[in-house]
């Protein structure tokens, strides 16, 4: 990325000989069709944010319009009485930061040995790993809630944060893909001073893994933090839920207030798209990189 | 894709040495191994092959979870696959996946052939089109429950205004998947949009630059170079995409709670409706157990079919 201006710089020039022959108008319906593309993708949200502040008897006044006539805050303060979004908001917060720190963590030492550990069955675990990420979630689900229920866990953060924490195989799969394209020696000259297995894992790999561990944890974060299944099958009780659950609640609970519906909807939506605005190249580059490495 | 290939590059300094230091140098390693392995591991076996042995055990018994357990043999997968309202709920799913995963793929091919023409306002377009994949499906729900409503729906409006007909898309039996189908669209094209740009990025930019000096068209190049190289991406996003679309869950539960009409009702839903709603853990199980397999069968006629048509460029 640094150096970036020397090496764009041929290429520019490059690109401006074929482009300077060429019409103007073939450029400017590309944009057109991304423009429309765009807007259609974004209408959605921009009727979720306006609606909010509508007041009711607007919503039901045909023509539907885009921009409030009058502003007002009804529907966040429906919303905000009709529901503990509060607590619903530390409840997601915390479960997703618990399970991805955790889960970096063991991901990473797991594809450290699967890629620098010669251990007896290293490649079929490996393959195991593999193969568990086509088993479907709906297919363990109704086994792990009878263990949950033994463990008395039912209706606990525990079930929705162990489970993701001690075991992501896809995360140890990233990792390892990564931890192999390392230059091996770095770790052998570490071990040559003396470093045992573990300083070695902390003070060069980890360290060194930097990238694709941004990735993965903001991943791992979106995922638990949007997660909608699992808290819907373990959690029973209001003050446990997360905001997808509380908001899937607050759907049923105020069917025709559409103002406080759109209001709890952006406040569920809000927090992810403000981390998208100020993290949109990592995760973008971290979708991409995923991708190409399996 | 070049996983297995490469996997057995061992650490360069232990094939020297005598038996005896290799010996234990590989019980050292084998300890070390595990300890490294231990927290994942224990997790794989608690929460993913055990309850996955368990599910199958389970399909073969008749259980509500509290009771006594009682050995059915295989009469769950035959209440399952002859329950007219299961068969309806696989013909949904089918039909989702037919309509979903080709829209998109088309769909994210198209704006990434676009978008890659304009890198200067690549990131501005990028942030419209990727804002629906981190947003939670809860919400995206949410917001289409509202633009499906033909009493206050935008949508419906504008369609009336260019004078075509205004479908009550969640009410109508025929409409209903095709409107998932969109919702499932709208929320997934920017995952598919990323993935093709950077396959696209990777494209050896000679070969495009060589069919342009011999006279081929912009759509000669998209069909003959472009698809071809790109062929990985596209098999790698038909595998993710189908295995998502068959568990397609959330919208519905979020449109309609516990009581999807029969036209709305998906496998996943099936499942978890007889799960935690009937609580017929052994039926639940049965009929998830037919889901993987479908999935694994999909998967699989997916990667056999890919010699004919994939392209490797190594």
């Amino acid at each position: 990325m640094s150096t970036s201006p020397a090496t764009t710089r041929p290429l520019t020039t490059a690109k401006g000989g074929p482009r300077s022959r060429r019409p103007v108008h073939p450029k400017l319906l590309l944009h057109a069709v991304l423009i429309i593309g765009g807007l259609a993708m974004a209408l959605p949200f921009a009727w979720m944010l306006f609606s909010a502040f509508k007041p009711l008897p607007e919503i039901f006044t045909p023509p539907p319009k885009l921009l409030p006539e009058e502003w007002n805050l009804d529907g966040f303060r429906t919303a905000l009485g009709g529901a503990d979004f509060v607590r619903g908001f530390w409840n997601s917060t915390y479960i997703a930061v618990t399970v991805t720190v955790v889960s970096l963590l063991t991901s990473a030492m797991a594809a450290y040995a699967f890629a620098r550990i010669d251990f007896w069955g290293r490649r079929w675990l490996f393959m195991l790993f593999l193969a568990t990420m086509m088993i479907p979630g709906q297919l363990t689900i109704i086994p792990q809630y009878i263990i949950m229920g033994g463990l008395g866990w039912v209706d606990t953060h525990l079930a929705l944060i162990v489970p993701p924490a001690l075991f992501n195989a896809f995360g140890v799969f990233l990792l390892r893909q990564y931890i192999r394209g390392i230059p091996v020696e770095l770790e052998e000259a570490a071990e040559i001073d003396g470093a045992g297995r573990i300083r070695t894992f902390l003070t060069i790999t980890l360290p060194l893994l930097r990238t694709p561990l941004t990735a993965l944890g903001i991943f791992t974060f979106l995922g638990q933090w949007n997660n909608f299944f699992n808290p819907l099958i373990f959690l029973n009780s209001t003050e446990n839920f997360t905001l997808p659950l509380l908001v899937n609640q607050f759907k049923g609970q105020f069917t025709s207030d559409w103002p406080a519906l759109m209001a709890a909807t952006t406040l569920l939506a809000a927090p992810m798209l403000i981390l998208f605005a100020f993290a949109q190249r990592q995760i973008v580059e971290g979708v991409a990189l995923s991708g190409s490495k399996s | 894709m070049a996983v297995l290939t490469a996997s057995s590059r061992t650490r360069p300094g232990q094939e020297s040495g005598n038996a005896g230091t290799r010996r234990r140098r590989r019980r050292k390693d084998t300890t070390a191994g595990y300890l490294f392995l231990t927290p994942q591991l224990l997790g794989m076996v608690v929460f993913m092959v055990g309850p996955l042995l368990f599910a199958l055990v389970l399909a073969f018994y008749h259980w509500d979870g509290f009771g006594t357990r009682s050995f059915v043999g295989l009469s769950n997968f035959v209440d399952v696959l002859s329950d007219p309202r299961i068969q309806r709920s696989a013909v949904n799913t089918v039909w989702y996946t037919v309509l979903q995963v080709p829209g998109l793929m088309i769909a994210g091919l198209f704006f990434a052939v676009l978008m890659q023409r304009t890198p200067k306002l690549t990131p501005v377009y990028r942030v419209a089109f990727f804002a629906p994949v981190i947003t939670s499906s809860v919400a995206v729900a949410a917001i289409w429950l509202w633009l499906f409503n033909p009493d206050i729906s935008p949508v419906n409006s504008a369609l009336r205004n260019i004078g075509l007909p205004a479908p009550n898309w969640l009410q109508d039996p025929g409409f209903v998947i095709p409107s998932f189908a969109i919702v499932g669209i709208w929320q997934a094209l920017g995952y598919q949009l990323v993935m093709f740009m950077a396959g696209l990025q990777s494209i050896d930019r000679s070969c495009l630059e060589a069919a342009e000096i011999d006279g081929c068209s912009e759509w000669q190049k998209l069909q003959r170079i472009t698809i071809p190289l790109l062929s990985p991406t596209i098999l790698f996003l038909s595998i993710t995409s189908i295995l998502g679309s068959f568990q397609v869950f959330d919208y519905i539960y979020v449109f309609f709670g516990t009581t999807a009409p029969d036209a709305a009702r998906t496998i996943v839903y099936e499942v978890v409706q007889i799960a935690f709603q009937e609580f017929n853990f052994g039926q639940a199980s049965a009929l998830a157990f037919l889901l993987f397999l479908a999935l694994l069968a999909v998967t699989g006629l997916q990667l056999t079919a890919q010699k004919r048509w994939v392209h490797y460029s190594e």
